[in-house]
């Protein structure tokens, strides 16, 4: 489940990044971008925070 | 009722340990700190930086490799000054130097250090509200504005500021936490947003970009009453920036959690990111603001970053802003508790979050910011300077370290000297020398160590040599 969670997390924040380097090819037009990012960044925050810490704290608790 | 007390209780509980060495069991690995500094400084402050460099001329060339070196050398501060000294001790800035300059003396530095994070961390909260304030259509501060000036926008900063002071008053964990999230989506804004207006600024393919960056983004020419920087400019302003963390010894805080010293190269992640590709970026977005708003004096960078990548850019402003008021809270809550250490940590931040939530009303804090981080790093530096050889010079030339607490003194007069003496020299060098604020941190350290040298070897009695302080072993 956790890595699922990473694999989502990870394309959510490559969906950030991406639709910028569209826009600059002449792919995308700069509103379909900003739409894709919003959609990552969502994503991102809803998936990252199940797992970006959890590691940290197991190995404290251990 | 319960749900109060279990509130309270969990506030009370917030141990920060800023009396005692952090104990082993509570020490943290290096994902703590890549996220801490890298969410610390890819922040707020980087959208009135990187700016900075395009309305002072900077040319591409000089950028870049001043961005370098100056990086480098902050990097190396880090670790080799803070890493070492808070590996070391395990306490905070504020407990060492109070074992060593006496408690009447931090009394005073803390009170000092305290405003100055205040003053930081409501800039932050000023940044945060530019972006908050746009789906309300607020009115935004412009280069001269000094005062409020909207009802809106105070509403906006009180929002902002109690949001802030809530999180901070749960401790480093909480901060920590959020930060290590934030941080990765929020260079990928940075970079995002910069690489979607290039084709606007003329840049079509890879191979335009540094001659329109060369000519265009950071062509060489000031603005109109902006000095000229060089690549020494560039260099020292990227190493001194954050002076009052790494050699003013600001981050003790944080590092004093390390496992090693050599986690002090974890800002890295912060200076490389933040220091480098947010300024970069964030220049580009402000160089095309420049020229599509034909040099408008509007200084707001949640509208310039959502213009570039909408409503992802103007949450990167606010998160950026809030990750840096964050843990600038955090340290001006613990420069206060010093004070009293009776006084509960929750209840001083939420004091701290109240003046520091008022400051961020004014616009002039966001418009003054490199006028105060030169200036706070300034401030901080001489005592970074004494902690650094009361803990490692001083035992190996004869003389006690934690003077004050040996001879259960309030105040260390060598203390007092260096700072005066060293910030005085500072003063004099910028007045009748002329030398930009950017500079004197360097000159300013070396005098600072000579004068707590020679104060130590003169002002200290004969004594056991032995600090009551018991050495650590981890």
């Amino acid at each position: 489940m956790k890595n699922i969670l990473k694999i989502i997390s990870f394309a959510a924040l490559a969906l950030t990044l991406a639709p910028s380097f569209l826009v600059f090819k002449g792919s995308i037009t700069p509103e379909l971008s900003k739409t894709l990012m919003l959609i990552g960044t969502i994503v991102w925050f809803a998936t990252a925070s199940f797992w970006m810490n959890k590691s940290e704290e197991e190995t404290e608790g251990q | 009722m319960s749900e109060k007390q279990n509130l309270k209780q969990r506030l009370e509980a917030v141990n920060e340990y800023e009396r005692t060495p952090i104990p082993k069991n509570k020490l943290k690995g290096w994902k703590s700190f890549i996220g801490t500094y890298a969410g610390e400084h890819t922040a707020g402050t980087e959208f009135v930086l990187g700016p900075l460099f395009v309305a002072h001329g900077a040319s591409a060339g000089d950028l870049v490799s001043g961005l370098i070196v100056g990086n480098i050398l902050a990097v190396l501060s880090w670790a080799f000054f803070t890493g070492k000294v808070a590996v070391k001790t395990r306490t905070t800035l504020y407990y060492q130097l109070e074992k060593i300059a006496g408690n009447r003396f931090t009394l005073v530095y803390n009170v000092v250090n305290a405003a100055l994070f205040c003053f930081l961390a409501g800039s932050m909260i000023a940044v945060s509200a530019t972006a908050v304030g746009i789906p309300f259509n607020l009115q935004m501060p412009s280069l001269t504005d000094v005062y409020p000036n909207s009802v809106g926008w105070v509403i906006t900063v009180f929002g902002i500021g109690a949001i802030t002071t809530v999180v901070a008053m749960f401790g480093f964990n909480v901060i920590s936490k959020f930060a290590n999230i934030a941080a990765p989506w929020m260079i990928m804004i940075f970079i995002a947003a910069a690489v979607g207006v290039l084709p606007r600024l003329g840049i079509t393919s890879f191979s335009e970009f540094w001659p329109i960056a060369d000519s265009t983004i950071w062509n060489g020419v000031p603005l109109e009453g902006q000095s000229k920087f060089t690549f020494w400019h560039i260099m020292f302003f990227a190493w001194f920036c954050n002076m009052g963390m790494h050699i003013g010894m600001a981050d003790m805080s944080l590092l004093r959690y390390a496992k090693k010293w050599t986690y002090g190269f974890s800002s890295a992640t912060g200076v490389f990111l933040g220091h480098f590709i947010a300024w970069m970026a964030s220049g580009i977005l402000y160089s095309l603001f420049l020229l599509e708003s034909k040099g408008s004096l509007v200084f707001a960078p949640g509208p310039i970053a959502y213009e570039a990548a909408g409503i992802a850019g103007a949450v990167c402003v606010v998160i950026a802003g809030w990750t840096t008021a964050n843990p600038t809270l955090y340290r001006a809550g613990l420069a206060i508790q010093s004070i009293n250490p009776k006084w509960k940590t929750w209840k001083v931040t939420l004091f701290v979050g109240l003046v520091t939530t008022i400051a961020a009303c004014f616009p002039a804090l966001v418009m003054q910011l490199l006028e105060f981080v030169a200036l706070y790093g300034l401030i901080l530096m001489p005592l970074g300077a004494v902690i650094f050889l009361d803990v490692f010079v001083l035992p190996k030339m004869g003389l006690a370290s934690n003077y004050a607490e040996l001879t259960k003194s309030h105040f260390n007069p060598a203390v007092g000297i260096t700072w005066a003496i060293a910030l005085i020299f500072c003063l004099g060098l910028n007045i009748y020398g002329g030398v930009e604020i950017f500079f004197l941190g360097l000159p300013g350290w070396f005098v600072a160590v000579i004068v707590y040298l020679l104060a130590s070897k003169a002002l200290q009695k004969k004594t056991s040599n032995v600090s009551p302080t018991i050495p650590l072993t981890y």
